[in-house]
């Protein structure tokens, strides 16, 4: 298995939600126009997949997968609760949402004037879901790994959501071609970062290579049928 | 009876009227959800690799928001503002716990294949966008127009891109060989004159380039779209 710390970096880099999922794109395009506003988004995003990830880990292997209810009466081993988990998880996600607005906002006033009208945006953010959903999808085996992954998925999410504001905040200066200008080209960037990193994906972590690959994201897998078809 | 029924129905415009076909012709072009009003992205791009996908999960959409914008548009009145996100997340969760059983259920490859993006629906903002911006305020038909319109404006985008990734990037279109078979041994086809497929269009960033070349063109046809920056 995967160590901690590989999880970590995978989420990060090879694994960035934005440049291999495409996951929070709608608030990437839309908040991205300075940088000051990217990093309050950014910071969001890490602090709430930080907190629902774990959340929704414990009612994934406490309450919805099969067999997860046999903690309280081994009877109940073979119920199987896993397609409530969508309606459970972005409860969960707003939720938390909502009560980590008013907390931030009762005890933290200066983090709330930072974070506060980005809070709301974040409930219906297709990262926070995604990370809880490939939680559920990779069975990461403790709590742990499941925190370290959405650590790495926000810092990944904020490091894009930065380096495509820095960049738009420059280009306004250069001579875009006129119909590309604004979404057009933000497109076209985003597509070059995301080519810059998949360099990252040949990465190897650790000593233990074996089941390497299993895991990986659909287009790795159609890309390696493509590369066995052509011999 | 039937004078009152007649009363109400005298000033109900015709199904099919300007008004209604706009709404659903509208999006397809010049209020493109994804390429115009920028929404619907974050499920979209990653699965275009291949064209099947690509209309599977176009039809899963059109399901959710279709029913989802007849749903809100009847609650709209009962709907206190406040909780209204969580009604709308509610709903959309239940439409696409329905479309996740089925396409499991029949369609067990495909499912497989798009993975967390089918759940990923219920955070898609083309969904929330419309229930908002629309059916919150409008009755029920022209909600299902407008349901339409958009789910259409979105597959279209979604099937173009696919069909330039699986065709450069697969040689195939919805699995069918269409310049000959790469297979080693039985080449036939472009394969025997030394074509290769560009693997670069089967990864992730590609989707985006497409994109950003399908606005380029739409918007260098329709001045008026064009951004200050």
């Amino acid at each position: 298995m995967e160590s901690t710390l590989d999880i970590l970096i995978k989420a990060i880099f090879s694994e960035n939600m934005i440049f291999a999922y495409f996951l929070g794109m709608c608030s990437y395009l839309a908040v991205s126009k300075t940088v000051k506003t990217a990093v309050g988004l950014g910071a969001a995003v890490i602090f709430v997949l930080v907190v629902t990830v774990p959340v929704n880990y414990l009612l994934e292997n406490y309450l919805l997968k099969e067999g997860a209810l046999s903690w309280i009466n081994p009877e109940w081993a073979e119920i199987d609760l896993s397609f409530l988990s969508f309606i459970m998880f972005i409860a969960v996600v707003a939720s938390i949402v909502q009560l980590v607005e008013m907390l931030v906002e009762k005890f933290a006033p200066a983090l709330y004037g930072a974070l506060g009208i980005f809070l709301p945006l974040i409930a219906v953010n297709c990262s926070i879901l995604g990370g809880a959903l490939f939680m559920q999808e990779r069975q990461y085996s403790t709590i742990l790994d499941a925190s370290a992954f959405a650590f790495g998925s926000g810092i990944g999410w904020f490091i894009a959501i930065v380096a495509i504001a820095a960049i738009r905040e420059k280009i306004r200066y250069s001579q875009v071609p006129a119909p590309l200008r604004g979404l057009g080209i933000t497109f076209i960037l985003t597509g070059l970062m995301g080519i810059a990193f998949m360099s990252f994906m040949g990465i190897k972590y650790g000593k233990d290579k074996k089941d390497d690959g299993e895991k990986t994201s659909i287009i790795i897998t159609i890309d390696k049928e493509n590369t066995i078809k052509r011999g | 009876m039937s004078e009152v029924a007649e009363k109400t129905k005298a000033p109900s415009e015709p199904l099919f009227s300007k008004k209604n076909k706009k709404l659903v012709t509208d999006p397809l072009t010049d209020n493109n959800p994804i390429t115009i009003q920028v929404l619907g992205i974050c499920s979209a791009l990653a699965i275009t690799v291949q064209v099947e996908q690509a209309v599977v999960m176009s039809a899963s959409v059109l399901f959710v928001l279709l029913f989802g914008n007849i749903t809100i548009s009847l609650l709209r009145n009962l709907i206190p503002s406040r909780i209204r996100i969580i009604v709308q997340l509610v709903v959309v969760a239940s439409l696409v716990i329905i479309v996740n059983e089925l396409l499991a259920a029949f369609l067990p490859d495909v499912s497989e294949k798009l993975s967390v993006f089918v759940g990923l629906i219920i955070t898609n903002c083309i969904i929330m966008g419309r229930f908002e911006a629309f059916a919150m305020g409008n009755k029920v038909w022209p909600s299902a127009m407008d349901a339409l319109g958009n789910s259409f404006g979105y597959a279209w985008i979604l099937i173009v891109v696919a069909f330039f990734r699986e065709l450069l990037g697969s040689g195939t279109i919805w699995g069918v060989q269409i310049f000959g078979s790469a297979l080693p041994g039985e080449e036939w086809g472009l394969y025997t004159m030394g074509y290769v497929n560009n693997n670069m269009m089967i990864l992730p960033p590609m989707a985006l380039i497409i994109v950003g070349v399908i606005i380029w063109i739409q918007r260098s046809r329709n001045k008026a779209l064009i951004e200050e920056h």
